[in-house]
């Protein structure tokens, strides 16, 4: 498929079959609905199997390190507040090694949206069990299972206030552009965590698994009522599809910033440092 | 105009030393003498000590006042105000029999002490808070200085806080001096320093404020830090900045996200800045390795204190650049800067900048506590408009982040100014900044490209500053903050023919350093730490093993007249003690 916003003649390092490719469509389908200029487009990834999928847009992007997606993506916002941020990357990477982060990138707000491929397992490094990896879940890590309590991010997401709070699923394409497009146009943090199938490495929750534990979330839903966005939150088995939460009344990260107080949104490279302004600081220093 | 004979045998210049728990007041006390001081037409430096602790404990703020810039500490102590016992103790090391003890006799139970009771004068005085103005005035009293100017600093000082705080605080600062003036003439101590009237319109920078303001010079846009002493006062000074000089300032959740917010931050076009302490670094170095795969530019304010680990929180060494140099795995190119002294600290916090910039790799800008925390004036220098020259280029369509040229600098794009994307990658990655493995291909270019830029680096080294005789026999090599110090010690010393090497930037080296050591008879290095880490890093690249060494590593920095003694005793040490490598043998390369 010619798109836009695919990279193409790239080959890609995912397995036949990975839950990654849909969500890799879907992303790109509702890039090209919202016709998001390209070169005003950022992707920000960690590192994993779904932290790769920037590789396979045709757009700037910044694969940092391990965990580490959501502070440079903090700040690539509030260097240039006309920048299109979106992070993607897995539930490892994320609610995992990035878990600090993702609470205080909740608290900070900034305006991105934040995609993450949920395959309750660690891909890349073949099969270990991740935060939201179910319990009894065998790895040859954890030989007896887990038995540890999964990570709700939906939930926790909730419990901190996030501006913005979706579940999707790579299997429901039309459902999960539409929740990613309200995202993307959601003024700040927006959350989606997207069940996908991880075909090598986790036999359990499979994409038809997926399929049977998922339903779509009713029309009328009120995503504003937060009392029934947490309960709905902690629904599992079926897991609800759609928009959780949102919060539209929370200040964004950039806005609060020196730089752009005044309402100018001029990116920090192009603005001049003067030297008068320097002599005004030091001539306080007498 | 004839200098009376008897001139001579009065002091040019004073030491004070004002110590109390955390909470007395120590701080304020000092911040009104130094502007006093300094309002009043006298050079002034002044320097702290302090206890990891809010209330109690035993801090020190020691000042000196001088006819000449003095810039450094001294131990030797003329006067010697404590605010509470246990001080006497702790500093006893810095009295002798011609110190002025200054303070309430009743609370201190020491013969030696001339009795000046704060607390009593200011509570007749009608409030017990006056007390550190009285101190003050004690103080300048004992030196006479600061009369003349008092009231209308003063008046300046507290204007907003209304009358009766200006009128008690003038009369305290009157009592207080008169006290002091009592003091010395019973002691029969005499002192004359020459006003310069010039003094009260120079710059008063500490160490904290010249690394943050030349940081703004150098164009800083964007700054992340999370606190830990004494790293936190250059973040706070450019927070205090941020809305004059336009800065984004965030306080991160910790320091791996403040390194990762700095990178995202340069990224997209920004300067960005952090600054930390070696604890906090610790956790920046794997940002430090991002930014030397990712070839993105970032500026690192490193202020050392003591550790392992928590180490000494308050203190002062310079025992981090070890870590600096070796922060992140792998290879890759960096610069490793440490300003000797204010006017240094601005402007290499501003060339940081542009070199971060220029050749897309990591700076550091290394201070330590004593550094941060030390400020006296210095003659005011304009700033130029900077050229700032812009590195970022327009992108088109095509456009490779990692382009193979001949120096190994690829022109830097940023997101949103043209039409090319941007990629960067945390893994080995093509010119595209796509994931390769293409281990022998381009893989192998990638690294070769990135190492090239060591050599650019190494030809544009700072040159090493050389202070002192230059047919030095001896020569002492130091380098950050022990600057000033060693230049007062070795005045002191009397040393003749020896030389004072200091190091501005520690690494790359710049290539004179063989040669210029080599040209001793004998080298010793001047180190804040324990080991001699500067020592080890020249041994490395140049061979030459620096055998004598003054080390320093109980948490404190040298002090002047103290260095003197230490750099007597090793130049009066026979042997040679610089061994160079071993002849290379022909034909066995
Ligand atoms: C600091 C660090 N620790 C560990 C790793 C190894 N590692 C790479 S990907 C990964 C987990 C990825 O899991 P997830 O985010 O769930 O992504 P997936 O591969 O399942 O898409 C780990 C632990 C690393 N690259 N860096
Ligand atoms: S290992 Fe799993 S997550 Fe990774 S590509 Fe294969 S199927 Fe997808």
């Amino acid at each position: 498929m010619a798109n836009l916003y695919g990279k193409e003649n790239v080959e890609i390092a995912w397995c036949p079959g990975c839950g990654n490719f849909g969500i890799r469509n879907i992303v790109m389908n509702a890039l090209t609905e919202l016709a998001i200029p390209k070169e005003n487009l950022v992707f920000v990834s960690g590192i994993g199997q779904a932290a790769k999928a920037p590789q396979y847009y045709n757009t700037s992007y910044f694969n940092g390190l391990h965990g580490r997606s959501l502070p440079p993506a903090a700040a690539i916002k509030a260097a240039n507040p006309l920048l299109k941020v979106i992070v993607e990357s897995g539930d490892g990477d994320m609610y995992g090694e990035g878990g600090n982060h993702f609470i205080h990138a909740i608290r900070r707000n900034s305006d991105i949206t934040v995609i993450v491929h949920n395959n309750m397992v660690y891909g890349l490094t073949k099969g270990q069990a991740s935060p939201t990896s179910r319990p009894g879940f065998t790895t040859p890590v954890q030989v007896d299972g887990v038995f540890e309590n999964p990570l709700n991010p939906a939930a926790l997401a909730i419990a901190l206030d996030a501006s913005f709070v979706a579940r999707a699923s790579a299997g429901e394409q039309e459902k999960s552009k539409e929740i990613i497009k309200a995202a993307i146009n959601h003024k700040g943090f927006a959350l989606v965590d997207i069940f996908s199938a991880c075909v090598s490495f986790n036999k359990v929750n499979t994409h038809r698994w997926f399929k049977e534990n998922t339903y779509i979330i009713e029309e009328g839903y009120d995503p504003k009522n937060k009392p029934e966005a947490f309960k709905k939150s902690l629904e599992e088995g079926p897991w609800p599809l759609g928009i959780l939460y949102v919060n539209d009344n929370k200040p964004v990260f950039e806005e609060k910033l020196a730089p752009y107080l005044n309402k100018d949104n001029t990116p920090l490279y192009i603005r001049k440092r003067e030297a008068g302004t320097v002599m005004d600081i030091l001539n306080t220093k007498i | 105009m004839k200098i009376k004979s008897a001139d001579n045998r009065v002091k040019r210049e004073v030491s004070i030393v004002l110590s109390g728990e955390a909470g007395q007041g120590i701080q304020s006390i000092e911040t009104i003498l130094i502007k006093l001081i300094k309002q009043s037409g006298y050079n002034v430096f002044a320097t702290k000590e302090y206890m990891s602790r809010v209330r109690g404990g035993v801090n020190a703020t020691m000042l000196r006042v001088s006819q000449d810039r003095a810039a450094a500490p001294v131990d030797k102590t003329d006067i010697f105000i404590p605010l509470e016992k246990e001080a006497l103790a702790r500093y006893a090391y810095r009295l002798d029999k011609n110190t002025i003890i200054a303070g309430d006799a009743a609370l201190l139970q020491d013969s030696r002490v001339n009795d000046i009771a704060f607390g009593k004068i200011a509570e007749a005085l009608g409030n017990p808070l006056f007390s550190s103005m009285v101190a003050a005035g004690a103080a300048c009293g004992i030196i006479g200085i600061g009369k003349e100017t008092a009231d209308d600093f003063i008046q300046k000082l507290f204007g907003k806080k209304g009358e009766e705080t200006v009128n008690g605080n003038i009369k305290a600062f009157a009592a207080g001096y008169e006290a002091g003036a009592r003091t010395a003439v019973k002691n029969n101590f005499k002192i004359k320093i020459d006003k310069n009237i010039k003094i009260q319109d120079e710059f008063m920078l500490s160490g904290a404020d010249a690394v943050a303001i030349g940081a703004i010079a150098g164009g800083c846009s964007a700054a992340f830090a999370y606190p830990m002493t004494p790293g936190t006062s250059v973040f706070t000074a450019l927070a205090e900045y941020s809305h004059k000089g336009q800065i984004a300032v965030e306080q991160a959740e910790d320091e791996i996200a403040a390194i990762n917010m700095a990178l995202g931050a340069w990224y997209a076009g920004a300067r960005a800045m952090v600054s930390t302490s070696g604890g906090g670094f610790d956790l920046m170095t794997e940002g430090v390795s991002l930014a030397g795969i990712t070839e993105t530019p970032v500026v690192i304010h490193l202020a050392q204190r003591p550790g392992p680990a928590t180490g000494y929180p308050t203190r002062t060494e310079q025992g981090d650049l070890n870590l600096a140099l070796h922060a992140g795995h792998g290879d890759f190119a960096r610069v490793i800067l440490a300003p000797g002294n204010t006017l240094q600290a601005f402007e290499l916090a501003r060339k940081a900048f542009d070199t971060a910039d220029k050749y897309q790799v990591p700076v550091f800008i290394m201070t330590d506590q004593y550094f941060v925390d030390t400020y006296y004036n210095i003659p005011r220098f304009e700033v130029k408009e900077h050229k700032n020259q812009n590195y970022i280029v327009e992108t088109k369509e095509g456009y490779k982040r990692y382009a193979l040229t001949k120096d190994g600098i690829s022109p830097r794009g940023v997101p949103g100014f043209g039409t090319g994307c941007v990629c960067l990658d945390s893994d080995e990655h093509d010119e595209d900044g796509r994931i390769t493995e293409d281990l022998s291909g381009i893989g192998l270019k990638m690294k070769e490209k990135r190492m090239k830029k060591s050599a650019l680096l190494n030809a544009a080294a700072i040159k090493p500053s050389l202070y002192g005789n230059k047919n030095y026999k001896t020569i002492f090599i130091c380098w950050g903050s022990v600057l000033n110090t060693a230049l007062e010690a070795i005045k002191i010393s009397g040393l003749k023919d020896a030389a004072i090497l200091h190091y501005s930037q520690v690494y790359p080296l710049h290539k004179s350093t063989a040669d210029i050591i080599k040209k001793a008879k004998k080298a010793v290095m001047i180190e804040n730490n324990q080991t001699g880490q500067f020592a080890g890093l020249i041994k490395k690249e140049t061979g030459l093993d620096i055998g004598h060494k003054i080390l320093r590593y109980d948490g404190l920095a040298f002090s002047a007249d103290g260095l003197a003694e230490l750099m007597k005793k090793s130049a009066a040490i026979k042997g040679k003690k610089i061994r160079k490598p071993a002849e290379k043998k022909k034909g066995r390369r």
